[in-house]
């Protein structure tokens, strides 16, 4: 298999890794930048577990190559608290238990956030299918539900 | 709107029953958590496994001389290696775990029985060699004809998965193999007397798929073997100790050289609850002498771990005018899969168990199939028994004019009755749980055009058992609390509660933890919804340990009897005797346990008893679409008995998420096969799981009749919402339709073809 040398942004680090033509984005996040606050649901692209923002945009890095982020930025998990605090949204799934085993969380928080940021006043719908494409087992989503609401409302509320 | 309804008044508790901060909490929202494939051990080999793409075939040849040759490829293993095993004999314990039959599970031996069905695995220096490598083993097969239907396979004339298998529990005993590995009975009274008292008899047959877990977190494992024989495995599982049992077993190895640390765990619901790709790690870390990591892909998930049992079922139910069910008969075929073993004995069980019909009688018939050998899945064996007996049960009330909860109400069971496998009731709390259903604003709510509202209740015993745990004091007054069981769902928050009541200290001075199988006594399954009432117990008595040795060491430090020390609010007070005596603070204690004696800690290892029966009632609005068939679910209340919720947010989660699996399981989910019996949907987007978007907030009412057998009132509340959810949804489906719907799941194909058919016979 052919071998690439990327370069891209990640959580705000120049990162450079070597990568195969066929490793996902997901394969170099886990493998190669040890990265595995991401995680591996499904590998097809249905769970949404490795979702993480790529030049702005919420993907799941398993249906993005490797080889394609050269020159992108790429938000993770792992760089959603900043300073030592958590972010609101990480905060407040604490507060509203939306968790309980934890492997959906960090795809569903990354989903939630890139959607605030187009719509910081959603409904409970809209965020039902804003979230569509992030399998949760434990939950019922119910909770996850109540504090990504809970969450777009102290952000909005501390941007006024 | 959630509530929490304790019908003999509140508690005085200044941790239980409070939403406590989550300790594993911020791990899990900041990616720093470990799963199973979160670990990097240097120096790790990938493996992978090459399965079978047949449903039934004799293994007639394996040839991995290639796949050895390969570059990167440092070991190869078959059935060969791994040990045979002699069929486990009878009289047959309730679950059955058969080494012959585990040791063909995890590495098809004299033939593959099914679809993904494990033939060899490969150790690679990356996983890209690794799965080229598993392209190159040559297997050659002998296709055999497949069965997949459980009431087929039952038959005389079936093809036979096990020439070795014959039925047991039957007289004669039979000369000839067959699929049925076993038949399990319950019968109470005089069923025909019972059927001549009734007004009105029912007789229908169901029939339920087999539906997956579901986890989100694939299963995976490291295996790491050194020189000396030891095995560390790193693996996520719902039950580390089990493991080191089955492991050890099942290779022969003595238990002691087998290290089992449970990874944080994304999921089981009951299917990570034995061992697949672990042997098959351990074998070829073995072989090379390096830890080998093994991670399935979705796809093998489906192919080869254990869904749920499919189901057919005949029942027949009589009542009378006013309510009163007077006899029930069942009979149900479960697919156990390619290995014996599906729960039965929960099917007997749970039929008639909420109701105190004098006359019934059960039969379920554990049947094998070209199938993935099943698996528990939350509450294994109730939910396609509950849903058959719910759906009469509506019907018969709805064909006298009753409604279907004062039927119940009529008809529930009480402490001192018994359910039909025998389990004498203590309190319960069934009459609690129909009272709030009935008080409800949902039950009256009025309905729109093509809903209807479906309610079912079902009854769960949960699990006691074998538990321990540890707590540790250390000298600046925090502790460590250290238990067995994996942390599926938040019990580290129970278990840290429950010592802070004991101590009458802040959680925050306590971290809880999962100990390896090294490190504390044996522990049983994080399944059956036991862990917060039979390992709390066991931290419960390990707390009153330290607090005994904190007492001692006080009345050492003052000089008096111990009995005069008494443990209140997080210190030791001398009776009134000692006016003197100022108290001393745990921190006080903590810092001189160490000069004056020796380290303080609490160890308990215990089997408990005394679990008390739970009863979930659901109720549920769904929308049908007469376009499309499409169902949804508008609004669904969710009344549980918890017994007493320790930590309350985590309990409604747990109905709330058993709740959308009941959705699931009653409208979407199914395993579909082709016509060789190869699986169809192996991925999460044909294997249509429930999404944010396809259902509505769930509203719970916790009802708290505490099982006096708890020294904190603890009832299981992991798995009853899943026995009475589906059955629950496929009520709320027909009462929107107007039909009776025999066939889960309610998919909008089989919704549609219902109502073209009403159309057409009202034509």
């Amino acid at each position: 298999m052919a071998r690439h040398l990327i370069n891209a942004m990640v959580n705000g680090d120049r990162v450079e890794f070597v990568c195969g033509t066929g490793q996902t984005l997901l394969d170099v996040l886990r493998g190669e930048l040890h990265l595995t606050g991401t995680k591996n649901g499904c590998g097809t692209g249905d769970c949404g577990a490795c979702t993480v923002v790529l030049n702005g945009r919420p993907i799941n890095a398993c249906l993005v190559l490797g080889a394609e982020v050269d020159g992108s930025e790429i938000e993770t998990i792992e760089g959603m608290a900043q300073g030592g605090e958590l972010h609101p949204l990480q905060q407040k799934f604490l507060d509203h238990a939306a968790l309980q085993c934890g492997i959906c969380t960090p795809g569903i928080l990354k989903m939630a956030q890139a959607y605030l940021e187009t719509n910081p006043d959603p409904t409970e719908t809209e965020v039902r299918f804003a979230l569509a494409g992030n399998l949760c087992r434990c939950t019922g989503y119910d909770k996850i539900v109540r504090a990504v609401l809970d969450a777009a409302a102290e952000m909005r509320a501390s941007e006024t | 709107m959630n509530e929490i309804k304790t019908p003999r008044g509140g508690s005085n508790y200044q941790w239980v029953g409070k939403n406590t901060p989550r300790p594993d909490g911020v791990d899990k929202v900041t990616g720093r958590a470990r799963y199973g494939d979160d670990m990097i051990v240097p120096g790790m080999l990938h493996g992978k496994i090459l399965r079978s793409p047949h449903a039934h075939a004799k293994i007639l040849s394996i040839d991995t001389s290639k796949a050895e040759a390969l570059d990167g490829v440092k070991a190869v293993v078959t059935s060969a290696d791994i040990p045979d095993h002699p069929m486990a004999q009878p009289p047959y314990p309730p679950i059955v775990n058969d080494f012959h039959d585990i040791s063909r599970n995890v590495m098809a031996r004299e033939k593959v029985l099914y679809d993904g069905h494990a033939v060899a695995a490969v150790a690679a220096i990356s996983e890209e060699i690794a799965r080229d490598a598993i392209k190159l083993i040559k297997v050659e097969y002998k296709v055999l004809q497949h069965i997949l239907d459980p009431r087929e396979a039952a038959q005389p004339d079936a093809v036979v998965l096990h020439e070795d298998l014959f039925t047991y529990g039957v007289e004669p005993k039979p000369t000839k193999p067959s699929n049925i590995f076993r038949v399990m009975h319950g019968e109470r009274g005089d069923l025909n007397a019972g059927f001549a008292e009734a007004d009105l008899v029912i007789e229908r047959e169901f029939s339920s798929q087999p539906v997956h877990q579901g986890y989100i977190e694939p299963m995976a494992c490291i295996a790491s073997t050194s020189e000396d024989g030891t095995v560390e495995l790193w693996t996520s599982t719902q039950g580390h100790f089990v493991q080191r049992t089955l492991l050890s077993k099942l290779l022969n190895m003595e238990m002691a050289k087998i290290r089992v640390t449970a990874s944080e765990i994304g999921g089981g619901f009951g299917g990570k609850t034995t061992v697949y790709a672990e042997p098959l790690a351990i074998r070829l870390s073995q072989k090379t002498g390096r830890p080998v990591r093994m991670t399935m892909t979705r796809s093998e998930v489906f192919r080869a771990t254990g869904p749920t049992v499919g189901s057919k079922t005949r029942i027949k139910v009589g009542m009378k005018k006013d309510g009163t069910i007077t006899a029930g008969e069942a009979e149900i075929w479960y697919q156990a899969g390619a290995f014996k073993g599906s729960p039965i004995g929960r099917a007997v069980d749970t039929f008639f168990s909420p109701y105190t019909v004098a006359n019934c009688k059960a039969a379920a018939y554990d049947v094998c199939v070209n199938r993935p050998k099943v698996a528990a899945y939350r509450a294994p064996g109730a939910t396609m028994a509950c849903y058959p007996m719910e759906s009469v049960v509506n019907e018969l009330a709805k064909e006298l004019g009753l409604d279907p909860v004062e039927v119940r109400l009529k008809n529930a069971v009480k402490e001192g009755d018994e359910s039909l496998m025998g389990t004498k009731h203590g309190r319960i709390g069934l009459v609690e749980v129909l009272e709030a259903v009935k008080e409800h604003p949902h039950y009256k709510a009025p309905l729109g055009d093509n809903e209807g509202r479906g309610f079912a209740v079902g009854y769960w015993l949960h699990g006691g058992g074998l538990s321990s745990a540890a707590v540790n004091l250390m000298d600046d007054g925090t502790l460590g609390v250290a238990t067995g069981n994996p942390d599926i769902g938040g019990s580290r928050s129970s278990m840290r509660a429950m010592a802070a009541e004991e101590l009458g200290v802040n959680v925050e001075l306590l971290k809880p933890i999962i100990a390896d199988t090294g490190s504390l006594g044996f522990s049983y399954l994080t399944a059956g919804s036991r862990t917060t009432f039979a390992t709390g117990m066991a931290v419960v008595n390990a707390t009153r340990e330290v607090i005994d040795k904190l007492r001692a060491l006080a009345a050492k430090k003052w000089d008096i009897p111990v009995e005069d020390v008494r443990w209140d609010a997080g210190q030791a007070i001398a009776t009134d005797n000692y006016k003197d005596i100022k108290p001393l603070s745990l921190k006080e204690l903590a810092g001189m346990a160490t000069s004056m004696g020796g380290p303080v800690a609490g160890h308990s290892e215990i089997n408990a008893s005394g679990q008390g029966a739970t009863f979930c009632a659901q109720l549920v609005d769904v929308e049908i679409d007469p376009d499309t068939g499409f169902t949804s679910t508008k609004r669904h209340t969710v009344f549980q008995d918890a017994g007493r919720a320790i930590s309350p947010d985590y309990v409604e989660g747990q109905m709330q998420g058993g709740a959308v699996q009941g959705i699931g399981w009653a409208l979407n989910e199914e395993y579909i096969y082709d016509d060789k019996a190869r699986l169809q949907n192996t991925g999460f987007l044909d294997y249509r799981m429930p999404v944010a978007s396809d259902v509505p907030m769930i509203d719970t009412v916790i009802i708290e009749v505490p099982n006096p057998n708890h020294p904190y009132g603890v009832r299981g509340v992991g798995e009853p919402p899943l026995v009475s959810g589906p059955a629950a949804v496929a009520n709320a489906v027909e009462n929107a339709i107007g039909q009776t719907m025999s066939d889960l799941p309610l998919s909008p194909p089989k919704i549609l073809a219902a109502l073209h058919a009403q159309a057409a016979g009202d034509d």
